[in-house]
């Protein structure tokens, strides 16, 4: 038993520490910080430069061009990326539906995506929740309707997020009408530029543009764009489910940027000439959150080495993204809470400036509330852990 | 990096567990418990027999050179058995307080590792919090000896111990790192008075008063105490660790069960969602407590500083999930959670004391802190 990488692996971090060493504009920091998602020509010019190193997709097998990498290096590019002040790559084309497709895909759409999404010249939404069908994503209503060589699509998506930037979305559509509601279901890969695809903007609390309602109006869909076979699209999302440790684990990675923005604007803001991070009731409250990443990074350890043992993890996935939301939700508040009370500075009226980490730190703040409802709410994974782990 | 046990370590971990089932079911508990220092004396010699008391005395003491992950093993199951014993105390600080002594320390650490001697630390005074360095005790030196005098508020273990490693100031100021001597004392000494105290957990506690008590025998060396102390006491600490870990894994398996079992309202209490969700809540904060307890222990190589950091972070959450875990199990247990029937209570009781030996929460987020 021992936490100490092998000389390999610490061979393969200082690699990764040089490449991230000038790969980080000054102008990122805050917003990466803040667990905000930089602009998409930003990410697409991160994507892009990974990519030229052949590091574009860090979880894939590399016979469908990922890195090949082992859970272990996996965690340490993460870690480095975390620690560079580097953003975690837009995941819907790279961990959503890439896997997907190298899994269940034809050779064809293999051939036609895979490259495009590891080089960020697509760009991947995710059309699964509707109005009604949130949580309980089985009551799906969108239908396609075979037409021809052509799926026919009518129906209406919600919380498409970055479906005003993508390329292309990944959409599950009812094909016929089972019994159990989880059969009958595909899974339909779109361009947005196809006739009938309407997208509207969905104002959200941070006053970021992140996501949409999509109206599909007798949208064709070639056939060779179903993924797999008709009707089983439900069970398709079961390659995600076994994936998600590596993501959640991922992007809890990235928690260690928060504390280093605390403990900037913390550093900076003085009361009675003492720095706020040296009174201690505020250094009180900043360890404890620090500690309790501390016990999320070392779960994430446990969840790597399981994975590099090949071994089941159970339901750690879950328990990952639970503590990640509450712990990023701690983090962006005591955040807000360090810079006082210019914390209500948040856009200028007129010609004058907000203050350092405005109007970003309030931004993440905001979009932190998010984090515990979407990817399964957090309620979702209580009752996930409950079913599958404990059999209640 | 991993995380398994090695085969002898499991061995370890395995041969505990099955003590403690053989030997402390939670039916005994009470009787057990009302034994006092009788049902503490037959637990020792059992552990005595099995090996275990010698197994963090280093090879070249004759013990058997467990180190943090043996002690983590053990600990672990007769955490999850709770096995009531001064082992934490006599058999992993007391070696580490006792280590590099010499002479001294040889026949003592002989004595433990058999059985022979239980040992036991003073360290705490009333002014001084969970700090080590505020020592106020005082040992003048007098007939080339040691004279002490002064009070311990509190020696975790001490109520049967035979002797009493002490931490007194002969240089310096009350709060100074330097100028602290540790000072070995047998119970008997004149002048030493030994209030015995027991705890809700069945464990045995003492206070000492020293009036003069004379020829201390000085351990390592003169004003430099603090650093081994120190180490020592971070060793112990990993020691609790593993103990309020494998306790609140046993309660989360007690609780699962219950809810398995227990029915109301036509069903299995486990059915409603409320305490499905409270019980994930638990078995997350297991699964955080085991994450620390690795952090505390494994990060070792550090170096002394980084290590205890890293120490006082693992006993801040493991304190935190620990006392959660028993309180909840409490609750979804019900009335009879509450009853003394049931071993459920007894591990709150546990976690409560564990979550203050040798040091509370806030006093080591502030340590990590600083």
């Amino acid at each position: 038993m021992k936490l100490e990488l092998d000389a390999s692996d610490r061979a393969f971090q200082e690699e990764v520490r040089a490449f991230f060493a000038d790969s980080v504009p000054e102008n990122w920091r805050t917003r990466v910080r803040a667990g905000l998602r930089l602009n998409p020509e930003e990410l697409t010019a991160y994507q892009k430069r990974l990519a030229a190193r052949g590091w574009g997709a860090p979880t894939w097998p590399a016979e469908y061009g990922g890195a090949g990498w082992s859970p272990v290096q996996q965690y340490i590019f993460w870690k480095e990326a975390a620690d560079a002040d580097a953003p975690a790559q837009f995941h819907q084309g790279l961990e959503l539906i890439g896997p997907i497709i190298f899994t269940y895909g034809s050779q064809e759409l293999k051939d036609r995506y895979l490259p495009r999404i590891i080089n960020a010249d697509d760009w991947w939404c995710q059309g699964y929740s509707e109005p009604g069908a949130g949580s309980d994503l089985a009551a799906l209503r969108t239908r396609a309707v075979r037409d021809g060589d052509h799926y026919v699509l009518n129906g209406q998506k919600a919380w498409t997020s970055y479906a005003h930037v993508a390329s292309h979305v990944f959409v599950l559509a009812r094909t016929s009408d089972e019994a159990k509601r989880q059969q009958g279901i595909s899974l339909l890969l779109l361009d947005m530029k196809t006739p009938g695809i309407t997208v509207r903007p969905v104002e959200t609390m941070d006053e970021k543009h992140h996501t949409n309602e999509m109206f599909l109006d007798d949208v064709r869909v070639p056939v060779g764009n179903l993924v797999g076979e008709e009707g089983r699209g439900w069970e398709y999302g079961k390659v995600l489910l076994d994936r998600e440790r590596m993501v959640t684990a991922s992007v809890a990675i990235f928690l260690t940027q928060t504390i280093r923005g605390i403990k900037e604007a913390a550093s900076r803001r003085t009361i009675g000439g003492v720095r706020l991070i040296d009174q201690p009731g505020f250094r009180s409250k900043l360890a404890q959150f620090e500690i309790e990443v501390i016990a999320l990074q070392t779960m994430i350890l446990r969840l790597m080495a399981d994975a590099n043992a090949g071994v089941d993890s159970g339901p750690r996935g879950s328990m990952v993204k639970l503590r990640w939301s509450q712990l990023t939700q701690q983090g962006t508040a005591l955040w807000i809470g360090a810079l006082g009370p210019e914390a209500a500075h948040f856009a200028p009226l007129g010609d004058t400036g907000v203050p350092a980490d405005m109007p970003y730190a309030m931004q993440g703040a905001l979009y932190a509330r998010v984090t515990s409802i979407y990817g399964g709410s957090s309620e979702i994974q209580h009752n996930i852990i409950a079913q599958r782990a404990l059999r209640l | 990096m991993n995380f398994l046990y090695s085969d002898e370590q499991r061995m370890l971990l395995e041969s505990a567990d099955r003590f403690g089932l053989d030997n402390f079911p939670a039916t005994d508990r009470l009787k057990l418990l009302a034994e006092g220092e009788a049902g503490v004396r037959r637990t020792w010699s059992m552990m005595a027999e099995l090996g275990w008391l010698m197994l963090p005395i280093a090879e070249e003491q004759g013990g058997l050179g467990g180190g943090l992950v043996e002690v983590m093993a053990l600990q672990e199951s007769l955490g999850r058995h709770l096995v009531p014993s001064p082992f934490v105390t006599s058999c992993v600080l007391a070696p580490a307080l006792l280590e590099g002594a010499g002479a001294a320390g040889a026949e003592l650490l002989a004595a433990i590792g058999a059985g022979e001697a239980v040992v036991a630390a003073g360290l705490l005074e009333a002014d001084g919090g969970y700090d080590l360095h505020r020592v106020a005790l005082a040992a003048r030196s007098a007939d080339g000896g040691h004279v002490l005098s002064g009070v311990k508020c509190h020696v975790e273990d001490g109520a049967d111990a035979g002797w009493f490693l002490i931490s007194a100031r002969t240089a310096g100021g009350v709060a100074e790192r330097e100028g602290i001597s540790l000072l070995l004392v047998p119970a008997s000494a004149p002048g030493l008075t030994v209030h015995r105290f027991r705890a809700i957990d069945g464990h045995r506690h003492a206070r000492l008063e020293l009036n003069d008590v004379r020829d201390a025998i000085l351990i390592g060396d003169r004003d430099q105490a603090l650093p081994v102390i120190e180490a020592a006491v971070a060793r112990a600490s990993c020691a609790y660790l593993a103990e309020a870990t494998g306790s609140m894994e046993s309660l989360s398996a007690i609780t699962l069960d219950y809810l398995r079992t227990r029915h109301q309202f036509g069903k299995p209490i486990g059915s409603f969602q409320v305490l499905q969700h409270r019980m994930v809540d638990m078995v997350i904060a297991c699964e955080e407590a085991r994450a620390m307890m690795l952090h505390g222990t494994l990060n070792h190589h550090l170096g002394d500083r980084d290590w205890q950091r890293a120490v006082s972070a693992a006993r801040v959450r493991v304190s935190e999930c620990g006392v959660y875990v028993g309180q909840q199990a409490v609750q979804l247990h019900g009335g009879v959670g509450f009853s003394d029937e049931l071993i459920v209570s007894h591990h709150l009781k546990r976690q409560m004391m564990l979550a203050q030996a040798h040091g509370s929460i806030d006093y080591h987020r502030g340590r990590f802190a600083a």
